[in-house]
């Protein structure tokens, strides 16, 4: 069991478990941002009035959402090469973690915008406000404050996501694993190892998710 | 040239309902394994004892911190190395147990927890002991708010069957990833597949939304 556990061989290993965390933390941080804008845009279509931009942004939001991201990730990697696109991996997993995690957060944000009362916006029409102008002092303001902790859930999600991208050879912390489990097949070293570093980005993460939860969800109760 | 692989594709469909039909029979397994495990863990993680709370706090917090994949590699490699030989079927079995019941476990303690104190005071002084009180006075209450989580924690459970197909399963992905080998028609295989996860998980989220629209007080 753990008796034999070999930490010299992780000690062995850590430079390559540090560049895989490296590379984690790279995916993450530029999928979430694109994700975001994705995201926006995503949801300023699903709302809008108009018929030819709303059902295109239906339709993303709900096959991305009924289909595994494990698939979309396989169907970009495989599909790409066929329309003549030859992108590196690292690059198709983060435009398959953009693509995914953008629906979820078009999701996350429309469930904002739809939180603010009714009665809020039609104070703003009677006040004389056009559509831009509630948007930007009504009605977002408020969503914001409802939106951002399950932002960061999302975040959390798209973290341990990326961990899917190891199976399209991406050298991220999950890939360093297997890669130690093939030379030194030490498996239990190698992979309790990948879920210590997942489990220390995932506590930041969570902490930070709370902490959101609690200034801002609290404060729109006043 | 896609109409000649589309034909090869057609030619082998039935291979993609076989990988249709072991996606829902792992889906189905694991769907009924992980609520049961779920709501026990559940009503452990809602009771005042305080050591059964933080028991299952860890576990929940291992799996929700570490990765699908990672938590397949360690019951599919690590568990071998500990004596405890499993094949590739079971272990995709119990790894999917272990991450849904936490979720669902999280799912049924925040459902158990929003129910008032007063109810439980009233049903301890109408003499029921603590079984009953869950079962006919907390629990019921409580399916309004778990409902609809739960059944969205359903189409999540489905989607992650397709991360069970690195062991080497034959379901739908590995279908599909297998068939891509011999059809380099990327796009067509995996619109296929994903069709497929589609006609499965779909209903389940409309589902989640109507049980949404009509639990909301």
């Amino acid at each position: 069991m753990l008796v034999d556990f070999n930490f010299r061989v992780i000690l062995e290993y850590l430079p390559l478990f540090l560049t895989g965390l490296r590379s984690t933390f790279f995916i993450a941080i530029v999928s979430i941002a694109l994700a975001l804008i994705t995201g926006i845009i995503a949801c300023s279509c699903r709302i809008s009035g108009i018929k030819f931009i709303k059902y295109p942004a239906i339709a993303y939001i709900e096959i991305v959402r009924s289909t595994p991201l494990l698939v979309q990730i396989y169907f970009l990697y495989f599909g790409l090469p066929t329309l003549g696109l030859k992108i590196p991996e690292i690059q198709t997993g983060i435009l398959a973690l953009m693509l995914n995690s953008g629906a979820y957060m078009a999701e996350i944000i429309r469930a904002g915008i739809n939180s603010v009362d009714e009665g809020q916006i039609e104070a703003g029409i009677s006040s004389g406000l056009n559509y831009v102008q509630r948007m930007r002092l009504i009605i977002l303001p408020q969503a914001l404050g409802v939106t951002i902790p399950p932002l960061l859930g999302q975040n959390i999600v798209l973290v341990k996501d990326s961990a899917l991208l190891s199976l399209i050879s991406v050298m991220e912390l999950t890939r360093c694993g297997q890669t130690m489990t093939s030379e030194r097949f030490m498996p239990t070293e190698a992979f309790l190892t990948v879920a210590f570093f997942y489990m220390c980005i995932y506590f930041c993460l969570k902490a930070l998710a709370d902490w959101s939860q609690r200034k801002l969800i609290f404060r729109e109760a006043y | 040239m896609i109409s000649f692989y589309f034909g090869r594709l057609m030619e082998i469909f039935p291979f993609f309902l076989k990988g249709l039909w072991m996606t829902s029979k792992i889906g189905f397994i694991s769907l009924v394994t992980c609520t049961l495990i779920g709501f026990i863990l559940g009503i452990f993680r809602s009771s005042d004892s305080t050591i059964l709370k933080r028991m299952v706090g860890v576990y929940v917090a291992f799996v929700r911190g570490t990765p699908f994949v990672v938590q397949i590699f360690i019951v599919f490699f690590i568990l071998p190395e500990w004596g405890v030989q499993l094949e590739a079927f079971s272990a995709a079995l119990l790894a999917m147990a272990i991450m849904g019941s936490a979720f669902i476990c999280e799912i049924v303690a925040g459902g158990i927890n929003s129910i008032p104190k007063g109810q439980w005071e009233a049903a301890t002084s109408a003499g029921l002991n603590r079984i009953q009180q869950l079962r006919l006075v907390i629990i019921p209450q409580a399916m309004k708010v778990i409902l609809p989580p739960l059944v969205g924690q359903y189409v999540l459970l489905i989607k992650d069957t397709s991360v069970v197909s690195v062991i080497g399963i034959m379901e739908l992905t590995r279908v599909g990833w297998v068939t891509v080998v011999r059809i380099p028609e990327g796009l067509m295989v995996f619109t296929l597949v994903g069709f497929l996860y589609f006609i499965i998980s779909y209903p389940l989220i409309l589902l989640s939304n109507y049980l949404e629209k009509k639990m909301a007080v």
